[in-house]
């Protein structure tokens, strides 16, 4: 579609478009804004691009985004040592953090296992985490990658690799959405639910 | 002609698509392979839910689209996913076994239904565990290559048909190959690999379950240079499959299985 276009709006659709969940049409649009857009407006975007790639790195510890050698989580000293939750993305930190549920320590692992597109474990950071594990510090490894094919399966190698090490590994239950209606509920998802049923206490 | 219609078919893979979209590639029982776009999908709230992860079978109504269809509706016939993406060997090999089937399929709506029941055929073993999850990738492969005419020739001479059994194997040449025809550098399996190979072309479970391990990993390592040179591209997830799981999976589920195997 950016044939059509000459110079540096093609360029920019052609850029664009590499971005994930970007496709051809929602590049031209997002071009096309960014032309009417106030000159100001597009030097604060251009800026918070290069800051982002000039300030931020990953956390030599967890993987997480950081902006200095520690990030945030690893660097705080009231965080329990003794858990820790591992997760496909940054992102994920993010919506964990965000439920106030978990007060331990976090590994990214920079994705989940998926063949096809020629990812193993060994190009996710699995070693990096059994480092972590050799001191006997961490008792719990909680495992939250994303509840489909591919997070189940990294799930799953990691159960098998970590469980002779001597740690607790456990599973984010994965059950029925809240608000959804068990009828339509898929037979994967409802498989799931009785999995990770719990006892109700009296 | 009505512009929706409705077909069985496997999940090969999925894309992501914008925010909550996903492309679904699927092996059709009718029209070979399928692109299709599964809206909303990846929101919690989905009427699709797990359905459309891959390896599921799934009975899909679509609906004709200019570049894709899109999936109006979508019913689990067999919820193979779950029980192979809970265990890695499983989940590797089964990988394989849909990245071969797309391959092989890659024009899009040319009929397919042989390799459609083959591949539903493999992962339901799989799945249930029927065979030992090497010996299914290895079985699924010959018999994939063999409907997209390839077939390999493990009695007979690849070349000159002269009957076997014979001592070398060539994939360029096609399999089993005389002495008068023996390339140079071609592979010198053992006899019991080659017996392995044939039953594993042909089906014969009660032969190829009574492999031991060691001719297992010589018709695995076969099948890959086999598959490999037929396909124009490398195949990304075999490299990746884990068979070291899958012998333990067998062990511990067949004792039969686990005596007769271990004697070599
Ligand atoms: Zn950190
Ligand atoms: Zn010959």
């Amino acid at each position: 579609m950016s044939a059509a276009y000459e110079g540096a709006v093609a360029d920019l659709i052609a850029e664009l478009g590499r971005l994930p969940g970007v496709g051809p049409k929602s590049a031209q649009r997002i071009a096309f804004h960014i032309l009417s857009t106030d000159s100001d407006d597009v030097a604060r975007l251009a800026d918070a691009l290069i800051q982002v790639k000039a300030r931020v790195r990953f956390c030599a510890i967890c993987g997480n985004v950081a902006e200095s050698e520690q990030c945030r989580i690893c660097a705080d000293p009231r965080r329990n040592d003794t858990q820790i939750c591992v997760v496909e993305e940054p992102r994920d930190v993010v919506a964990i953090e965000r439920t106030r549920e978990f007060r331990g320590r976090y590994h990214v692992l920079g994705g989940a296992i998926n063949p096809i597109d020629g990812v193993g474990p060994d190009d996710l950071r699995i070693r990096e985490l059994m480092t972590r594990l050799a001191s006997g510090v961490v008792t719990e490894v909680i495992i939250a990658t994303d509840p489909n094919v591919e997070g189940e399966a990294t799930a799953a190698y990691l159960s098998r690799l970590l469980g002779s090490m001597g740690v607790a590994v456990t599973r984010l239950a994965s059950g029925l959405p809240v608000g959804g209606d068990l009828e339509y509920a898929d037979e994967i998802t409802l498989g799931r639910a009785f999995e990770g049923r719990v006892r109700l206490d009296a | 002609m009505s512009r929706t219609y409705r077909d069985e078919a496997v999940v090969l893979r999925t894309h992501d698509l914008g925010e909550a979209d996903r492309i679904v590639t699927l092996l059709t029982r009718g029209s070979g392979q399928v692109r299709a776009v599964a809206k909303g999908v990846r929101r919690t709230s989905s009427k699709f839910g797990a359905r459309l992860e891959p390896f599921g079978v799934v009975d899909v109504q679509l609906h004709l689209g200019r570049s894709l269809d899109v999936v109006t509706q979508a019913d689990t016939l067999a919820p193979h996913g779950r029980s192979i993406m809970a265990d890695y060997s499983l989940f590797t090999t089964a990988t394989a076994m849909v990245e071969t089937a797309a391959r092989l399929t890659e024009v899009e709506r040319e009929p397919a239904t042989q390799q459609y029941l083959l591949l539903a055929g493999a992962l339901r073993a799989l799945a249930e565990r029927a065979h030992a999850a090497t010996l299914v990738l290895d079985s699924y492969l010959l018999r994939a290559l063999a409907v997209a005419g390839w077939a390999p020739s493990f009695a007979e001479c690849a070349r000159c048909s002269r009957p076997g059994p014979h001592r070398a194997f060539s994939a360029p040449m096609g399999g089993a190959v005389c002495g008068g025809c023996r390339p140079p550098g071609a592979a010198a399996p053992a006899e019991e690999t080659f017996a392995l190979l044939g039953a594993l072309l042909a089906g014969d479970w009660a032969v190829a379950d009574r492999s031991d391990d060691r001719h297992r990993r010589e018709s695995s390592g076969l099948v890959a240079v086999y598959l490999q040179w037929h396909l124009e591209r490398q195949l990304r997830s075999l490299r990746h499959v884990d068979r070291t799981g899958a012998a333990r999976v067998d062990r511990t589920l067949d004792p039969a299985v686990a005596i007769i195997g271990r004697t070599a």
